[in-house]
């Protein structure tokens, strides 16, 4: 009898542990297949890379460039300080109360609303610098924004390298920066490389730091110089799908599926990174 | 550096009174003893009693570890003092190299592994670079094996073989000492043999100060032996004497097994 | 007496490399300053008892009562933790103890897929799909409100939460379970009874980054949340968050003016929010790590 009971509680329990992961996990497969179906058809090259003379007419060059030019500048200010930073805290930084200091504040700073990141855009590069609404502007928000992920990306991987490799380099009388520059950072390549996709994954997608700082609802052309506003992908889906605009469904969900597709394939990319990463580390302890 | 005076020659490090602190804990205690050029030392004693960190002390590779205090005075060569704050570490450490306890050769190509202490320490011509490799490489016996692959990794190496790459990398600085820490423990009898022997030519042209558990090992190649116990400076003789007159019975119950 | 390379690198390690180690701080600081820059002067024209205590948001008319905006964040909020509680909870038990190996990998690839879904993407499925077949099962006036917008959140708040109980799981001693084991309990009593609870402050911890990634939702909530500003309990009435506040009038004020800075207040009291919650958890995280850092009885 009581070897029956402890059984079925133990199968009721097994039950729902697997039917919470699945709802946990399904929605999400069958989604990524939705938005596939229905934004497909739509899909061509005229579609991605045309300039569409109106909103409805399709044609979305201009927010995948504006996209593309805000995250590639993003990623230039932000990755070279996040490196140092991290290099700071891996290599240099005694473990004392100002690394805890740090470190509790780059976990503050991962936390803080990306609406937050946008008013301190606003403030700082839009009012303050004078930059205006403009790539520059949006460009140096997403920067501060993804420093705290990039900053702690590279500082787990540059803490894998093993510490035997630094001392093999100083015992040949290479200085702290040299050990770092020259076998400490080749060795980390490809978790340094993971941060950075990841980064671009985040950047690409997020939209409420650049609502204030950059995004354009509708332009015409191209952005010329880096104080232009810009079209976004993720901005102009918002505009689509909340704006009466008589763009259609199919528009709409096209749309997404770029988004969609280029965040997760930067992600999936980050992830094979990653494990490769891994493999190189653990073939060196 | 050479020696004129072979009979009594000055010591090319001579250490004075050393003490050293992890934070409040002293793990090594009023060291003092000579080391004689172009010899052997063996460090011996039974792990926790500071060799290696004795050993480290010599090329200030305690820096890298955080509340570690040093104390005293070790002098290398006659005149430099190794505990001056001011010293130029690198300059150091290309003067005083040291190989690890496991073989750590760079995921570099053989070739890089051997430049690298010689780039680090400035520029060289291309074809100088390749002299220096050679000579490194020829020394540790390993050119034969390796000539034809110089730009394949170093860490594709046999334990034996990435042990004699990591020699090699160190003698390509031209260092007066080269500090061993128990270069042979993860290497199997047969590689170990052949850095024993590699060790013994080493001699001619460089002093080698080794740190070792293993007392035949001490016994085979060394021709002084220091022993540590607990942080002090046991007993520090010619190997020969030690290994068949101890001065002193905590030596003798170590070296006859009775303890360690 | 030091050679030009030398000071070269003596350069770059204490003023570049320095530098950027402490720009994480300088940031955090630069934040607060310049969101304090535009909004404090909002007090100059308006009293903060008012800001605090109002129950009406009605810029036009000049009123700025925060409170039906923080009961809508709060209400999105916890119609999303009971969601994604129990989801994240059970997924990570699930990864945790029970996947064998290559599930637990391809359900952990699964998650951080799923944290990297953009918020706009949530946003345009919760208008298109979520929300009209809500409306149409519950039989109600829209489905623009707060259970549209909580369920959407809960998918976005489930990777954090699920991935930090996972890591707490883990760092749960074999020896704990392997006690629970040899005292007679079944696998599952040792996960329901030993483990889970063992875990407990981590899984607390990550509910509440989970919490903080709710509240600082902005493009979901303000896209299918309903947007009035009502003081309600029922998550099937329209709401508005602080967030999705600020995201929508920012565009229609003019730079300067009292609706302006009080945007800039609201968005004060969301970083203050979420530093609160963050600092918090990020304390119980790193107590948690520095336990796995000995892992007691793991080593084998």
């Amino acid at each position: 009898m009581m070897f029956r009971r402890v059984a079925m509680t133990d199968l009721v329990a097994y039950g729902l542990i697997l039917v919470f992961t699945a709802i946990s996990f399904v929605p999400l497969m069958a989604l990524v297949f939705f938005i596939i179906a229905k934004g497909l058809p739509r899909l061509d090259l005229d579609f991605l890379f045309s300039i569409s003379p109106s909103l409805e007419s399709g044609g979305i060059l201009a927010p995948l460039f504006g996209t593309l030019v805000l995250t590639v500048i993003a990623l230039v200010i932000a990755v070279p300080i996040s490196l140092l930073a991290a290099i700071y805290l891996s290599e240099y930084a005694r473990k004392d109360r100002w690394f805890h200091l740090i470190e509790l504040t780059i976990v503050n700073l991962a936390g803080v609303p990306s609406v937050v990141y946008g008013l301190f855009g606003l403030g700082l590069f839009v009012i303050f610098f004078g930059f205006g609404k403009s790539i520059i502007a949006g460009a140096l928000t997403m920067a501060c924004m993804s420093l705290p992920l990039l900053i702690t990306v590279f500082y787990q991987s540059l803490r894998a390298v093993p510490m035997t490799l630094r001392e093999a380099s100083l015992a040949l009388g290479a200085s702290r920066l040299a050990t770092t520059f020259r076998v400490v950072l080749p060795t980390a390549l490809s978790g340094i490389f993971t941060g950075v996709i990841l980064a671009t994954a985040r950047i690409a997608g997020e939209t409420a730091p650049v609502l204030f700082t950059v995004a354009a609802y509708y332009m015409p052309n191209l952005p010329e110089s880096l104080s232009d506003q810009a079209m976004l992908l993720s901005y102009h889906l918002y505009a689509i799908s909340t704006q009466n605009t008589g763009v259609s469904d199919e528009q709409k969900y096209a749309v997404t599926l770029v988004l969609v597709g280029l965040v997760l394939g930067i992600n999936l990319l980050a992830i094979a990174a990653r494990a490769k990463a891994k493999n190189k580390i653990s073939s060196l302890v | 550096m050479t020696m004129e005076d072979s009979t009594n020659p000055q010591p090319i490090l001579q250490v004075r009174d050393l003490n050293l602190f992890y934070g409040e804990k002293q793990v090594l205690k009023k060291i003092s003893m000579e080391i004689t050029p172009h010899s052997i030392t063996a460090i011996i004693g039974p792990s926790g009693c500071g060799k290696s960190t004795l050993l480290r002390c010599f090329n200030r590779m305690n820096d890298l570890i955080e509340n570690c205090r040093v104390e005293g005075s070790i002098i290398f060569g006659g005149k430099t003092e190794i505990n001056d704050r001011k010293l130029d570490v690198t300059e150091l450490r290309r003067r005083i190299g040291m190989v690890f306890q496991r073989p750590n050769p760079f995921p570099k190509s053989i070739y890089d592994n051997i430049a690298y202490g010689i780039r680090v320490a400035g520029k060289v011509s291309k074809s100088e670079l390749d002299a220096r490799v050679e000579e490194a490489l020829r020394k540790v016996g390993l050119w034969e094996e390796v000539s034809d692959r110089l730009e394949d990794s170093g860490m594709a190496l046999s334990g034996g073989q990435a042990q004699r790459l990591c020699i090699a990398r160190t003698i390509a600085t031209r260092p007066d000492i080269i500090l061993m820490d128990e270069p042979t423990s993860a290497l199997d009898p047969i590689s170990t043999q052949t850095i024993e022997e590699l060790i013994l030519e080493l001699r001619e042209n460089y002093t080698v100060v080794i740190v070792t558990h293993n007392m035949q090992q001490a016994a085979r190649i060394s021709d002084f032996t220091a022993f540590l116990y607990q942080g002090e400076l046991v007993e520090h003789s010619p190997t020969k004497i030690m290994f068949t007159r101890p001065a002193e019975k905590r030596t003798e119950d170590y070296i006859t097994g009775r303890f360690g | 007496m030091l050679r030009r390379g030398k000071l070269v690198e003596l350069a770059i390690e204490k003023v570049l490399i320095r530098t950027a180690g402490y720009l994480a701080v300088v940031i955090l600081f630069l934040i607060l300053l310049f969101i304090l820059r535009e909004g404090a002067p909002f007090f100059t024209s308006y009293r903060l008892d008012e800001f605090i205590l109002r129950a009406d948001w009605y810029p036009l008319s000049g009123r700025y009562g925060m409170l039906p905006l923080l009961s809508g964040s709060l209400l999105v909020t916890a119609v999303a933790l009971i969601f994604s509680v129990p989801m994240a909870i059970c997924s990570a038990i699930f990864i945790s103890e029970i996947a064998p190996p290559v599930l637990r990998n391809l359900l952990k690839v699964l998650l951080e897929i799923l944290a990297s879904v953009p918020s706009v993407v949530f946003g345009f499925i919760g208008i298109v799909l979520l929300g009209p077949w809500l409306q149409q099962l519950l039989g109600i006036r829209t489905g623009m409100n707060a259970l549209t917008a909580g369920i959407l959140l809960a998918f976005m708040a489930l990777p954090t939460i699920a991935s930090v109980a996972e890591e707490a799981l883990q760092a749960v001693p074999r020896s704990l379970r392997e006690a629970s084991l040899a005292l007679g309990a079944s696998r599952m009593q040792t996960i329901l009874k030993v483990t889970v609870p063992a875990a407990s402050t981590g899984i607390i911890a990550g509910i509440m980054l989970g919490v903080g990634r709710a509240i600082g939702e902005t493009m979901t909530v303000m896209m299918v949340a309903g947007g009035s500003p009502q003081i309600t309990l029922s998550p099937l009435e329209p709401v508005r968050t602080i967030t999705g506040t600020i995201a929508a009038e920012m565009g229609e004020v003019v730079m300067g003016d009292q609706h302006y800075r009080a945007l800039f207040m609201l968005g004060l009291l969301l970083f203050l929010i979420t530093l609160g919650i963050n600092t918090l958890s990020g304390v119980i995280i790193d107590r948690i790590r520095r336990r796995q850092g000995g892992r007691g009885g793991q080593g084998t």
